[in-house]
């Protein structure tokens, strides 16, 4: 016997559906499949026209990624004998050498210590006021929590001078130090509202239980809440990676030399003879594929997550 | 009850921590809790909110730190409001608001509806569509400058091939009348994703049983979706509305890497406004008051359409 629901779509409706929806996303895939080709291509081909959809892929964008290079004439191209790698080998025939190392791997890695370092602290100071809002009764909680929420509504520029001139009487401006503190404070509302949520889907009952049997707050807070939390801490600790590691304007106005992350560092790349567009789409691809795979692995909480909780599906 | 010092040793072994706090109230441990948060937002966040406030008050520059700082009263919000430029900016947020807001309603509320028929493979496709949404706009907003290219670009090639014009007839950047277009688009591939998402969320909360009852009433498929979809997803849109609102009006990174404002300044948002202020021409009591003016915008329109959101929640 086979059931007949009114509120199930025909086969024919979910194939119009089904077709539509593709359509929308190879569209939209497009320009990030751009970004990906064009690091594989050689700075010819990548401003090609028509452009060009096939195309023999090359590492040179990589390597002028990764490198600084000069131009120098023929005559002394030839006095410096063969090259003795491969990526010198590749830069060769363009007719420049490499000087030296670039800035990337450097702006990259301070991506990488300020990202996980404010991820770290803003998940354990969120984890502890999410769990004290969650089961205490803390005075002005709804006020406290509003508060909280607020401080994401400001726009970026708009607290950047007082911090700009705070950071420098202090000593913090363009040091890593400074710029986690920052993404804490910024990431903050996210990792509370939203690990309240989770914390306050755990029953209360475990807890009780606990201290019925001697735990102390602290000990059932953390021997029976957090390992419950787990999986609500490690989407939380994600969010906040991934808007740490996008964050643009603070990054632009604050640092520059020493503690600078990837963002405003990539547009910046330029090659020997104009924009490098094969560097840039390195660079952008280095920079995109990590969030890309956690977009993917994040992909059940993600609504709960760029909504500070407000909805849960 | 007794204790013996053996006993007390035994319980202030590990873990270290707890036996410390053991004594505490769970008062204390709340206070305990909260409160590094709260001062580092009070620190980061609201000290320097207060510092604004109080410097939009005065002429200081901070590229001249001996200068003699002059309490100013009023004359930097009069100027502000009354200056031409700004109102432009204002203008071009707005414009830059609205139309990113309607297209990506309509195609985020379609694209939900599309998902809801349940087609096979339907969650792998939802999670490609998302993928934009969570990239840095900055990164991406300076490879669109690429993609925007005359000739060499591949969204102009695209266009040309698509409306047979010649691709290096245009530029999406360069040109004035396309500029405001070529930021609304980036925008809108970017964040329909997420008016998407919440949309499909709305649509999956309305139980069946309505739509049912609805058939047994023989309500054609037309009026469910007018008295049965819209109502009971609106909430979720205008919940949608308001993150995107907001995130727009701040609208920052993704514009500065596409046009930077230009051509001229005809793209030039409020924040990109208040940031060539603050720190090209250093007028640091100009650009507070500029900003105070603009997180009380924000604050303003947010609260009076929270009021709004939460009146179409009750019904």
């Amino acid at each position: 016997m086979s059931t007949y629901s009114v509120t199930e779509p025909s086969g024919r409706q979910k194939w119009f559906a089904g077709i539509l929806v593709v359509l929308y996303a190879v569209i939209t895939l497009l320009p990030l499949l751009w970004i990906i080709g064009t690091g594989f291509k050689s700075p010819a081909d990548a401003i090609a026209y028509p452009p060009k959809m096939i195309f023999e892929p090359t590492v040179e964008g990589y390597v002028n990624l990764f490198t600084t290079r000069t131009r120098v004439p023929e005559e002394q191209l030839k006095e410096l004998g063969e090259p003795t790698t491969w990526y010198d080998k590749l830069v060769r025939k363009d007719g420049v050498i490499i000087t030296g190392a670039s800035r990337f791997a450097e702006r990259f890695t301070n991506s990488v210590i300020i990202g996980f370092g404010s991820t770290v602290l803003c998940i354990v100071l969120g984890t502890a006021a999410a769990y004290a809002f969650s089961r205490f009764k803390v005075p002005l909680k709804d006020d406290l929590l509003f508060f909280i929420l607020s401080t994401r509504m400001m726009p970026p520029i708009a607290v950047a001078i007082p911090i700009f001139l705070m950071f420098r009487s202090l000593g913090l401006s363009d040091t890593h130090a400074g710029m986690i503190l920052l993404y804490t404070a910024v990431n903050l509302s996210l990792s509370v509202w939203l690990l309240k949520g989770f914390i306050d889907e755990i029953p209360v009952e475990y807890e009780e239980a606990a201290l019925i049997d001697g735990y102390t707050r602290f000990q059932a807070f953390y021997k029976v809440v957090l390992p419950q939390a787990v999986t609500g801490i490690a989407s939380t600790a994600i969010f906040c990676l991934i808007f740490a590691w996008n964050e643009y304007a603070f990054a632009v106005l604050l640092t520059s030399g020493n503690a600078q992350t990837a963002p405003p560092f990539i547009p910046t790349i330029i090659g020997v003879s104009g924009q490098d567009w094969p560097a840039v789409a390195a660079g952008a691809t280095i920079f995109l594929v990590p969030v890309m795979v956690f977009t993917i692995l994040l992909r059940k909480h993600l609504l709960r997550g760029i909504t500070f909780g407000a909805v849960r599906k | 009850m007794l204790q013996s010092p053996i006993d007390r040793i035994a319980s202030a072994t590990p873990p270290a921590v707890a036996a410390r706090v053991k004594g505490l109230s769970d008062r204390a441990i709340a206070w305990l809790f909260v409160a590094p948060s709260i001062v580092l937002l009070l620190a980061i966040n609201i000290f320097p909110l207060i510092w604004t406030i109080r410097l939009s008050f005065t002429n200081f520059r901070v590229n001249r730190p001996n200068a003699q700082v002059e309490f100013v009263g009023l004359r930097n919000y009069i100027n502000i409001l009354t200056d031409s430029d700004i109102w432009l900016s204002m203008q071009a947020t707005a414009h830059f608001l609205i139309w990113t807001i309607v297209l990506q309603v309509l195609i985020g509320f379609s694209l939900a509806y599309l998902i809801n028929k349940k087609f096979r493979g339907n969650d792998l496709w939802t999670t490609i569509i998302v993928l934009p949404m969570m990239l840095s706009p900055a990164v991406v907003g300076n490879f669109w400058t690429f993609l925007y290219q005359p000739q060499i670009g591949l969204f102009n090639y695209v266009v040309g091939f698509l409306t047979g014009s010649d691709p290096s007839s245009f530029s999406m950047i360069a040109n004035t009348s396309l500029a405001p277009w070529a930021i609304i688009i980036v925008d809108t591939w970017m964040w329909t994703p997420f008016v998407m998402l919440i949309c499909l969320a709305g649509l999956r909360s309305i139980p069946p049983s309505i739509y049912e009852a609805a058939e047994c009433d023989r309500a054609s498929k037309w009026r469910q979706f007018w008295t049965i979809t819209i109502p009971m997803v609106l909430p979720f849109l205008m919940l949608a509305v308001l993150f995107r609102g907001i995130e727009n009006f701040k609208m920052f990174d993704l514009v500065v890497q596409l046009t930077g404002g230009g051509p001229g300044s005809i793209t030039e948002l409020t924040s990109i406004n208040l940031k060539r202020a603050a720190f090209e021409q250093w007028r640091t009591g100009y650009a507070s008051a500029y900003a105070v003016i603009l997180f009380v915008t924000v604050f303003g329109l947010a609260s009076i359409y929270v009021k709004a959101l939460n009146k179409v929640k009750q019904r």
